[in-house]
């Protein structure tokens, strides 16, 4: 189990440095490679050669790209400092790299966004796991009826609508129409427990909605699937009472794909979930990467991306590690 | 099948239901505030909507976009320029009056305008009495000085204008006052500080402009011993009647009063509410509907609202809407240097040939886009005429095919030609007026191809002589607007041959007339206002003759005049946007 781990860290280290390379490489090298000049974007709209000259050498664009992206990954333990001459910026560890929009390091802006991100994946995920194992479950047991029917179009419509729209929808019948929730804009750590939640109950629907009728369909389908499998049949031979052949043989066999696509869904919702983030304006890292693309701030951007990849991969490596638990076939493979 | 199709219908109603529901959504807010009623249609275009000298309350903007730096000497936005005057004084700044009345400059931190030399080479200043700092100290002529001098470290203090540092000294001489070897660091010879209270500017030659870079934030005094370098734009320290208490880029901003501002020094800031707020947030659509109920009372990007947030606003709310006109100028450079666009027939034929009503109505029509422009400058600068040589506005925008037939003849390519034309992918609107651009241009032969580029990157795109030229790029779709209220600050980057840069260049047509440049340089030196006027005249009337580059809208905007709001007023100064600094509110 432990050299599984291991191997399994090891790929996690190894596939975000990939990320972080094919990123940097698009962010720092693709326009010096395409003839354009990112000091400029740095410098702003009063560009002076000097004053392009001055950034370059400060952020050090002239280097190699390895020797650029190998400072950038040992400021992440160690923090680092852009100098030119006397003009001295610290980015003190973890040093994401350092915002000339915000004049702060980036992992301040991380920081500020992790608590938001975090609580509306983490609402949202119970929700839609919850609802949609539920709703499939009971959709492939009573197969064919008009719960059935009627769970899989509401998971058919919940699949087909954009989270702008149902945001908007939402919005305006809760919020501007009937006033049963107030949306408090930029939350913060500052704020109490109840204005979170109020402010997150839109947002953990919405993006629940979306996810749940998934997840709906991917279980009923699963589930379909396993009930047909000779083992359950044994299962009931056996005399086993049917709740016990449904979930203690069949949901946990069909636990392991839903688990999967969780694995990579928490992990993409993680490292920020855009479309619901500008809807509702709500300061996670998603809301953080779209102002930072609209600014230009480069780090920023970078920032996010690195960290987004960071969270699919430790989601997936804690999914990995769970089908050993739930599936005991995979510890000995 | 029955189930099935109740099932559908069901379904067909509660969509319309919650489709109806958000439709009527925006007026009837439990708010205390959205239903009270605007003072009308336009009221704040010309004259002060519900003056007031009520003090107290909260002021409250929202916007999509975030200031670009609350450094003055960093900041380079028209909205942050407007509010900078909150926290920041300058020597001179714009008149606290509607309109173009807002373009005449006024003392702030000085008693008046300038004392101007005979030479137009020196400019006096004497400061006012009781400037305060916001811990109470005395702001002096020293502290002028040195916030100025600040802009000549250009390897900190990115992003501002560079007018001060250029016009002051133009060898670059100076380091800035972080190399500054002087003990007080102020080193800086251009400008001298003979006492407390009196600061005198040296030009090496005269400029009729220089008092409109003063007005710029980036003529602001900056306390040396408060001065953070480029941190400085995280806490300002104030020199107007509020100050910073919170501060959170890209997403809120809170100011307080400056209990140690002093009315009595301060002539033009009536500093009426307690707090004042601005909330940065990502969804342009929820921030209309929230300043339609009321919860804030008006757009700190002040670009204008939402095309769904501006229908029902014209709709339910006509009477708390201005249609601003900006100084925003939507135009299409014709690259001189791609043939046969050095031919000024050949540039003729696109003026004759373009449909300027259609691009009017593809951008959202006269009140959304704006009024068909004829001349190369907007209405609120000196320059403008109605001088139309090629009839746009006497055709009402119409174009004339058979003119354009023949202009294409006399530059010897009566079938036509082919061309690229650009248009920035970010921005709205703008890639579908350069597709009917291309329609249009197509009916005399004229085959256009549309390019969009990435707008963040166009500085080194279309900004770049070296890459239009690779590309092959003989049109360039954009728009502009002026840094300070006069020719110069509008017209010498897109139009004065010594601008053309390897990058960043906004003289994309690559006009090398050295008619022109002369021109600049003498309305320059000129520091009769009338004469200069004269000047900016002749050159729109030559600019226009020689179809050098081709101005299509002068750009409107609808902006939301929330009802608690006092003494609101668009300033022609501020590119149409409200007088920030004058604002109040009821409750």
């Amino acid at each position: 189990m432990l050299a599984y781990l291991i191997r399994r860290l090891i790929a996690v280290v190894i596939m975000v440095l990939v990320v972080l390379l094919a990123t940097f490489t698009v962010f720092y090298m693709l326009p010096r490679w395409a003839g354009q000049d990112i000091a400029v974007l740095f410098a702003g709209k009063a560009t002076g050669a000097e004053q392009v000259e001055g950034i370059r050498t400060k952020l050090g664009l002239d280097d190699p790209l390895l020797a650029q992206f190998w400072e950038f990954v040992k400021g992440i333990p160690m923090g680092r400092e852009f100098a030119n001459g006397n003009d001295v910026t610290q980015c003190p560890a973890p040093c994401f790299g350092y915002s000339f929009v915000t004049e702060e390091p980036v992992w301040n802006t991380l920081k500020d966004a992790l608590p938001v991100t975090g609580a509306l994946a983490a609402g949202a995920c119970v929700l839609w796991l919850a609802a949609g194992v539920a709703t499939g479950v009971v959709s492939a047991l009573k197969r064919g009826t008009i719960w059935d029917r009627g769970a899989m179009t509401v998971a058919l419509g919940g699949v087909s609508l954009p989270i702008f729209f149902t945001g908007m929808v939402a919005m305006g019948i809760f919020v501007h129409s009937l006033g049963w929730v107030q949306i408090t804009d930029n939350l913060s750590t500052d704020d109490p427990v109840g204005v979170w939640f109020e402010t997150l109950l839109l947002p953990w629907i919405v993006l629940a909605l979306l996810n749940a009728a998934m997840y709906a369909r991917l279980t009923r389908a699963t589930m379909l699937e396993v009930l047909g499998e000779d083992y359950i049949r044994t299962a009931r031979a056996k005399g086993l009472g049917e709740r016990v052949v449904i979930t203690r043989h069949a949901l946990r066999s069909a636990m392991t794909p839903i688990l999967t696509v969780f694995g990579l869904d928490i992990g993409v919702l993680l490292g920020g979930a855009v479309l619901t983030e500008s809807t509702f304006n709500l300061p996670g890292l998603g809301l953080a990467a779209v102002q930072a693309i609209s600014s230009k701030d480069l780090p920023v951007i970078l920032g996010v991306t690195l960290f987004a990849a960071l969270a699919i991969a430790v989601a997936n490596l804690v999914v990995d590690l769970l089908y050993a638990v739930i599936d005991p076939r995979v510890r000995l493979g | 099948m029955l189930s099935k199709r109740r099932l559908a219908a069901g379904a067909a109603l509660v969509v319309a239901a919650l489709v109806t529901t958000t439709a009527c959504g925006g007026g009837d807010g439990d708010s205390d505030n959205g239903s009270d009623k605007g003072a009308g249609y336009n009221a704040g275009l010309d004259k002060v909507v519900n003056a007031s000298t009520k003090k107290g309350g909260t002021l409250k903007f929202i916007g999509k976009q975030d200031f670009d730096s609350l450094d003055p000497q960093r900041s380079y936005y028209g909205m942050t320029w407007d509010f900078m005057r909150f926290f920041t004084r300058t020597l001179v700044t714009y008149d606290t009056k509607p309109g173009d009345a807002s373009n005449k400059l006024v003392g702030d931190l000085a008693t008046g305008p300038a004392e101007v030399s005979d030479d137009g080479k020196t400019y006096t200043y004497k400061l006012r009495d009781g400037l305060t700092w916001e811990d109470g100290s005395t702001l002096t002529s020293k502290d002028v000085k040195y916030g100025i001098e600040r802009i000549w470290a250009t390897d900190v203090i990115t992003g501002g204008t560079p007018y001060l540092r250029t016009t002051l000294d133009p060898e670059g001489e100076y380091p800035g006052p972080y190399k500054d070897k002087s003990k007080d660091k102020l080193g800086l010879k251009a400008i001298e500080t003979p006492d407390d209270k009196t600061v005198v500017f040296k030009l090496p030659k005269p400029n009729g402009d220089f008092e409109q870079f003063l007005a710029m934030p980036t003529g602001a005094p900056v306390k040396q011993s408060e001065d953070t370098g480029a941190k400085y734009t995280n806490k300002p320290f104030s020199s107007g009647p509020y100050k910073v208490e919170s501060r959170q880029a890209g997403k809120s901003l809170v100011l307080v009063r400056n209990t140690n501002w002093k009315k009595s020094s301060d002539p033009l800031r009536p500093a009426l509410p307690d707090k004042i707020t601005v909330t940065i947030s990502a969804n342009l659509e929820e921030n209309d509907k929230r300043l339609m109920e009321g919860d804030y009372d008006l757009d700190v990007n002040g670009t204008g609202m939402t095309q769904s947030g501006r229908v029902s606003a014209i709709q339910e709310h006509k009477e708390s809407l201005d249609n601003i006109q900006t100084s925003f100028v939507r135009y299409v450079a014709l690259v001189h240097t791609a043939k046969p666009f050095d031919d000024a027939n050949c540039r003729k034929a696109v003026f004759y040939a373009t449909d300027f009503a259609g691009l009017q109505q593809v951008r959202g029509g006269e009140v959304a886009a704006g009024e068909i422009a004829n001349s190369v400058f907007p209405k609120s600068i000196p320059g403008y005429t109605d001088y139309d040589p090629y009839g746009v506005l006497a055709r009402k925008g119409k174009p004339d095919i058979a003119k354009a037939k023949e202009a294409l003849k006399e530059c010897g390519q009566p079938n036509g030609f082919s061309t690229k034309l650009t248009a920035r992918n970010n921005n709205p609107g703008e890639v579908d007026a350069a597709e009917a651009l291309q329609e249009q241009l197509g009916k005399v032969g004229i085959k256009v191809e549309v390019d969009p580029i990435d707008g963040a990157q166009s500085s080194s795109i279309t900004g770049s002589p070296k890459v239009v030229k690779e590309r092959g790029y003989g049109m360039t779709m954009t728009g502009w607007g002026p840094d300070f209220p006069t020719g110069q600050g509008y017209g010498q980057p897109l139009f004065d041959s010594r601008f053309i840069f390897p990058n960043g260049n906004y003289n994309e047509s690559q006009i090398k007339d050295k008619a022109i440049d002369k021109m600049f340089d003498d309305a320059i030196a000129s520091t009769d206002p009338a004469e200069a006027k004269k000047i900016y005249e002749d050159m729109n009337k030559r600019l226009l003759d020689n179809a050098d580059w081709m101005p299509f809208i002068y750009e409107k905007n609808i902006s939301w005049r929330g009802s608690r709001l006092t003494n609101v007023y668009s300033s022609a100064a501020y590119n149409g946007r409200y007088d920030y600094v004058m604002l109040g509110v009821t409750k």
